[in-house]
């Protein structure tokens, strides 16, 4: 980075600190930052997306798809989230390589499964094993989501489930008495009016995918606790910048970070709450009305 | 969407028609200096780096280098997301019976146990270890509790803060820790223990292990891979 840096063992401290934190090491631990930052923005929606499926599944008139909804959440919400991600990524990986395996080595001799071993031919290998390094992190990058999203889709079906039946009976008969459709009372009644009581849950769920992260180095995703365990521990001289065990100092920085993600979602939510109850008849929504009257 | 979702369905299941299967994939732990660790570039470096790297040039393979925790190393060679371990990893019957190993790269490697009290009776005493090695095996077997770490980094920290007697791990790894921390010194003798070091492969695979085997006995016949021992172990025996 710096010019000084050739040779850190004569620096003093300062100097000697302003090129330790500029190492490659150290820029793949700021990046992981921003990898933690990318998996939270895409696993919130698409998990917000596989709860409302799932409500909208376990209030269905069609039975299968009303088992199919209660299904998921119960068996989801009761399995531990180590196991299935230890189960998800892998047992997906595998499916898709089988798949692939059939399609497009239809003329392959040996068995799958030899023993301990998974053998597929060499076109099945997903990602292929020529493909460069980033296809390999972003495949599993992106079974992490897929993971993250199914455990906590689960969750997000509850909320929303009870905040579909939290919304006054009332409101969906007035819908009916107007003459509007099963489907036009859900969608213009009902998913309006519901999303200010999931909200509460909605915040507590996004707490706990925040501080779920770690979770993702049994992925492979090499995540920011990853990074200040490895840069924290000591390391003799055989490294270019020695120093004894400075894990401390890292979970301090990543304790800051937490908080500070914590707290700015926590105004985030505040303002959204405040938006969605405004004209509700909820407590909250009388207290704005009569705020601005 | 459903075109969306047809044309992801193709993108999984059609890409890459291309051949040239010639890479493998090197799978280490990369937290167990000298052997292999993570150099502060963030790259793979060490004694199996070097190693490796003249291998697969010999073999005229094309290598890429991937970590993976120490704790499911196995498990994901066996599913095929990578195609070798070289991870510092002792031949032993137990992983043999899952996996293969090429003919080993270092002699028997001594053990050691590095602790801060002087003369401590190991047979009564805490010991760390990594989980999974062969190290943990032989505290559980002389008697002494066994505290298990998932990286070798903890289980030497263990030893700082009073957690535990001592730590026990391949004597190349802690040599440096115990010349540069003056409380630190070895406890008793050196152990040998396992079959020495070498390179694990599917047991499917049986191409790839005849590759490196061939590959490995070049190098102890033209005396490189001594060369490389004394550069990064300097305290083992030669070839």
């Amino acid at each position: 980075m710096f010019s000084f840096c050739s040779d850190p063992s004569t620096l003093d401290q300062l100097p000697w600190m302003a090129c330790y934190l500029t190492t490659g090491k150290h820029m793949a631990f700021y990046t992981s930052f921003g990898t933690v930052l990318l998996l939270l923005a895409i696993t919130a929606p698409v998990a917000l997306l596989f709860g409302f499926g799932g409500a909208v599944a376990s209030r269905s008139h069609i039975a299968p798809l009303r088992w199919f909804g209660k299904g998921y959440t119960s068996m989801v919400r009761g399995i531990p989230d180590i196991a299935f991600f230890l189960f998800v990524p892998i047992a997906l990986d595998q499916g898709l390589e089988l798949l692939r395996h059939k399609l497009r080595c239809p003329d392959w001799d040996m068995p799958v499964r030899q023993g301990n071993d998974f053998v597929v031919c060499d076109l099945a290998k997903l990602p292929l094993s020529n493909a460069p390094q980033w296809v390999h992190e972003g495949y599993g990058f992106t079974t992490a989501i897929l993971a993250f999203a199914i455990v906590f889709g689960a969750f997000a079906a509850n909320v929303i489930q009870g905040a579909m039946t939290a919304v006054p009976r009332a409101q969906m008969e007035t819908a009916e008495a107007y003459g509007m459709s099963r489907r036009q009372s859900f969608w213009r009644i009902l998913v309006p009016q519901m999303w200010v009581y999931a909200l509460p849950g909605l915040s507590n769920l996004w707490q706990i995918l925040v501080k779920a992260t770690p979770l993702l180095f049994l992925l492979g995703v090499e995540d920011i606790v990853y990074w200040a365990r490895e840069l924290g521990g000591s390391k003799t001289s055989a490294f270019t910048y020695p120093h004894p065990d400075w894990r401390l100092y890292y979970f301090l920085f990543l304790l800051v970070f937490y908080l500070a993600l914590t707290q700015v979602s926590e105004m985030a939510f505040a303002r959204l709450t405040r938006k969605l109850s405004r004209g509700q008849a909820t407590a909250a929504g009388e207290a704005l009305r009569k705020a601005s009257a | 969407m459903k075109s969306l979702t047809l044309a992801s369905i193709v993108l999984v299941l059609g890409t890459g028609a291309a051949f040239a299967q010639d890479v493998v994939r090197m799978g280490t732990e990369g937290a167990y200096p000298p052997y292999n660790f993570i150099n502060d570039n963030g790259e793979i470096d060490g004694f199996e780096r070097e190693l490796g790297d003249e291998l697969c040039a010999r073999a005229e393979l094309t290598c890429e280098w991937v970590t993976n925790d120490w704790d499911s190393i196995i498990p994901n060679l066996v599913s095929g997301n990578y195609d070798t371990i070289i991870a510092g990893m002792s031949i032993t019957p137990e992983r043999d019976e899952v996996i293969d190993f090429t003919q080993p790269y270092t002699q028997p490697d001594p053990s050691a146990v590095v602790g801060m009290i002087d003369g401590l009776d190991l047979a009564g005493a805490v010991i760390a270890a990594q989980t999974g090695t062969i190290q943990a095996g032989y505290v559980a077997q002389i008697g002494a509790t066994l505290v298990e770490f998932s990286s070798p980094d903890e289980t030497v920290a263990a030893v700082r803060n009073g957690e535990v007697d001592a730590v026990i791990a391949d004597k190349e790894f802690l040599k440096p820790i115990v010349e540069e921390e003056a409380d630190m010194m070895f406890v008793g003798e050196d152990i040998l223990l396992g079959g020495g070091i070498g390179m694990g492969v599917r047991e499917s695979d049986p191409e790839l292990k005849a590759t490196f085997d061939a590959a490995i006995q070049t190098m102890k016949d033209d005396g490189t891979l001594n060369a490389l021992i004394s550069k990064w172990l300097p305290a083992s025996a030669l070839f």
